[in-house]
């Protein structure tokens, strides 16, 4: 089996100890197959336990390990050193505060998805003695899509808007936002559009794309937020031009 | 007894570099920048219209500033920006405007084609009511 040598360049940040951040330099003997994770997972093991990072399924599924991998927002498990050359840097996922090294404090995004109320809130509640809520095949593909969000935060990494303007509610949580509007089972989109269609919401989005562009499960965020900007201006019109249509 | 655990997150300024962190966020300043000559150019034609309204000699003025290297440079610019404007939002309608028939999306191409159509269609009603042809 092949081995090499690689250079990563690690941001550590010890807030015991340290004013700022700072660059620390590990040479690693990596394997073909590596990813970045793996040459991280080697550094805590035999270099430096004191290294700190967020990880857990090593098979992109969790959406712990997302960092910024020479300055692109990536899940460390996915990114095979391969892939590049030269020093690799590695740094905490952009526009959110470090925790310490390679960990962020998410709890911004944790409030935001939460606000958005990610699950079905059927329009009526039904027994269960009623059976399952049916779907067709059409009717699930209509969100398919958005249910494969991972929760990596990738995209607000990717987000300069997000970066620049912190209340902006983001794009995974518009997104799951728009999958459970989307469901043909769900009756709560007034409740969400609170959040969403507001000025934080939606409208801070000036569709850079980039959400759409890094993210791993190929969801398209930038889509979904402008999918709710038409329909929140179409709702906007028929409450002005035409109320009697609303009860 | 757990040991105390002190917290000190650090925030990193987000600074102007981020646009030439990756070529997309260029690309989304040049798109950006775009409107500037797009307004500049219609206000260019509310002058115009002034000085149409102003009379034959105010118009045959206008008329010859057009003509100027300056005035040429800048009606290039105009284009190229409102043709990059044009071309990346037409690229953009599949994702804003989705169409699914029975259980498949019809194709992105699809709908920014019938946007570029759309478009072919007006430019060449204008032109017919102006009277190009």
């Amino acid at each position: 089996m092949s081995e090499r040598r690689v250079e990563l360049e690690v941001l550590r940040y010890n807030p015991e100890t340290d004013r700022e951040p700072r660059f620390q330099r590990y040479s690693v003997a990596c394997r073909e197959e590596w990813v970045v994770l793996d040459a991280l997972n080697h550094v805590k093991e035999s270099v430096d336990p004191t290294l700190s990072y967020r990880w857990s399924c090593h098979m992109a599924v969790c959406g712990s390990c997302g960092m910024m991998i020479n300055g692109e927002p990536k899940l460390a498990c996915k990114a095979f050193l391969r892939d590049y050359a030269g020093v690799i840097r590695v740094e905490p996922l952009a526009h959110f505060p470090i925790e310490r090294d390679l960990v962020t404090v998410i709890d911004d995004f944790m409030l935001k998805l939460k606000r958005v109320k990610p699950y079905l809130l059927p329009a009526q509640a039904k027994p269960i003695a009623e059976g399952a809520y049916r779907q067709t095949p059409a009717e699930l593909k209509k969100f398919k899509q958005y249910t494969l969000c991972i929760n990596c935060m990738l995209c607000y990494a990717a987000c300069p808007e997000y970066g620049l303007i912190p209340k902006y509610i983001g794009p995974a949580a518009i997104a799951l936002a728009h999958r459970y509007n989307q469901d043909s089972r769900d009756g709560g989109r007034d409740e969400r559009q609170e959040e969403i269609a507001a000025t934080e919401g939606v409208w801070e989005c000036s569709f850079v794309g980039a959400c759409s562009e890094v993210c791993p499960e190929h969801v398209d965020p930038a889509g979904a937020i402008q999918q709710v900007k038409i329909r929140s201006t179409v709702d906007w019109y028929a409450e002005h031009l035409m109320p009697w249509l609303k009860k | 007894m757990a040991e105390k655990v002190s917290r000190k997150p650090f925030v990193r300024e987000m600074t102007s570099e981020w646009i030439f962190r990756h070529p997309r966020y260029l690309r989304y300043m040049v798109r950006e920048f775009s409107c500037l000559f797009i307004g500049a150019y219609t206000l260019l034609m509310v002058w115009g219209l002034k000085q149409l309204a102003d009379g034959p000699q105010a118009w045959t003025g206008f008329l010859e500033a057009l003509r100027s290297p300056a005035s040429i440079v800048f009606h290039v610019l105009a284009l190229g920006f409102a043709l990059y404007h044009s071309v990346t939002w037409f690229n953009l309608t599949p994702k804003a405007l989705p169409v699914q028939l029975g259980e498949e999306f019809v194709a992105g191409g699809v709908i920014a084609g019938a946007h570029y159509a759309a478009w072919a269609l007006v430019s060449l009603a204008i032109l017919l009511a102006a009277g190009a042809f």
